[in-house]
């Protein structure tokens, strides 16, 4: 039995669900955004932002993740990072760097002060 | 005081005294965002604009205006029949996926349910932010092979002679679905219907509209 055969999974019960349809964590919502941004923009076409999320969605089913929305943003970021870096200059390595910088901007800034990147430079 | 407990304090303070460090996928995004805005690929007010919007404001009630005016005026309700796109610029409502939408209608004999088995194609445009069920693997997978069961499930029995319409979103193709006018609304304002008009019955997990408000 997979995970969408259980019939005590309950379609319209989902726990998970943002009241109000809105979005549970701030990236979740930035992840959506940079897809729409993307693709009306022009930088990325709509069908190939549907086939990437898709395909990273049936991944994490054939992975085995629980069927949550934190499943399904990490998918959506997964084919976000996919269809970015196939579209444009931008590397896995610069994402990282620029990932490890934030972290590392954010360890060091003392509670209460803005969070600043000292090094913009990839 | 010992060596590691001696440490353990340390990084007991490091940890209240530095900023609240983001989760590893916020930090992805926020990466990815900065490194766009950068090289051009998006404006970061894009990006913001449409976050505060589908955040806080467009929910279903541009969707339930669209309906409204059609049950009221039956030649929007023919015009949004034959090219619902076109039609939902009368209000100013398109988006970059609502080009091709189509309005499918619900009636004594027909029911309409709208999916996509891809990934989570929505009329984001008209309906706001897809709700969490929309987009799970149970009902992606279940509403095409066993539509009656899965709006059981909503609380909606369909009549045996009533036919289910599954409508498969894609990228470029989006569904809006118009419920079925309630009787005893007969001399009710668009703006009272449009108050009736629930996300879920222009997805199709809702069949019966329910009279509160109104006159």
């Amino acid at each position: 039995m997979t995970p969408f055969d259980d019939p005590d999974l309950g379609l319209c019960g989902n726990a998970a669900e943002p009241p109000n349809g809105r979005f549970g964590q701030q990236w979740h919502a930035q992840v959506l955004a940079m897809a729409n941004g993307l693709i009306e923009a022009g930088k990325i076409s709509a069908d190939d932002w549907a086939q990437s999320l898709g395909a990273a969605l049936q991944s994490g089913v054939e992975a085995g993740n629980p069927d949550t929305e934190e499943s399904y943003y990490l998918a959506a970021l997964v084919a976000l990072e996919t269809v970015t870096i196939r579209n444009s200059t931008i590397t896995s390595q610069q994402v990282d760097a620029r990932k490890t910088a934030w972290e590392q901007a954010y360890l060091s800034t003392p509670h209460g002060e803005p969070v600043q990147l000292k090094v913009m430079k990839d | 005081m010992s060596d590691s407990r001696k440490h353990s304090k340390i990084a007991e303070l490091h940890q209240h005294l530095h900023a609240h460090l983001p989760p590893d996928p916020a930090l992805r995004v926020k990466a990815l965002e900065d490194l766009a805005v950068e090289k051009g690929l998006v404006a970061r007010e894009t990006l913001d604009t449409w976050v505060e919007m589908y955040a806080e404001k467009v929910g279903p009630k541009r969707g339930a205006e669209v309906i409204a005016r059609a049950w009221t005026d039956p030649e929007y309700f023919t015009r949004l029949r034959e090219d619902a796109g076109q039609a939902i610029k009368d209000f100013g409502y398109e988006g970059h996926a609502t080009e091709h939408l189509i309005a499918v209608e619900n009636t004594d004999e027909v029911h309409n349910l709208v999916v996509c088995t891809l990934c989570s194609c929505y009329p984001f445009a008209l309906l706001g932010m897809s709700p969490a069920w929309y987009r799970s693997t149970a009902y992606r997978a279940r509403a095409v092979r066993e539509p009656r069961a899965v709006l059981s499930e909503f609380g909606v029995t369909i009549p045996a002679d009533v036919k289910i319409r599954v409508w498969d979103s894609t990228a470029e193709l989006r569904y809006l679905v118009i419920p079925q006018r309630p009787k005893g609304t007969e001399s009710w304002s668009a703006e009272q219907l449009a108050s009736l008009i629930t996300r879920d019955s222009m997805i199709g997990t809702q069949r019966e509209l329910v009279l509160e408000g109104g006159e």
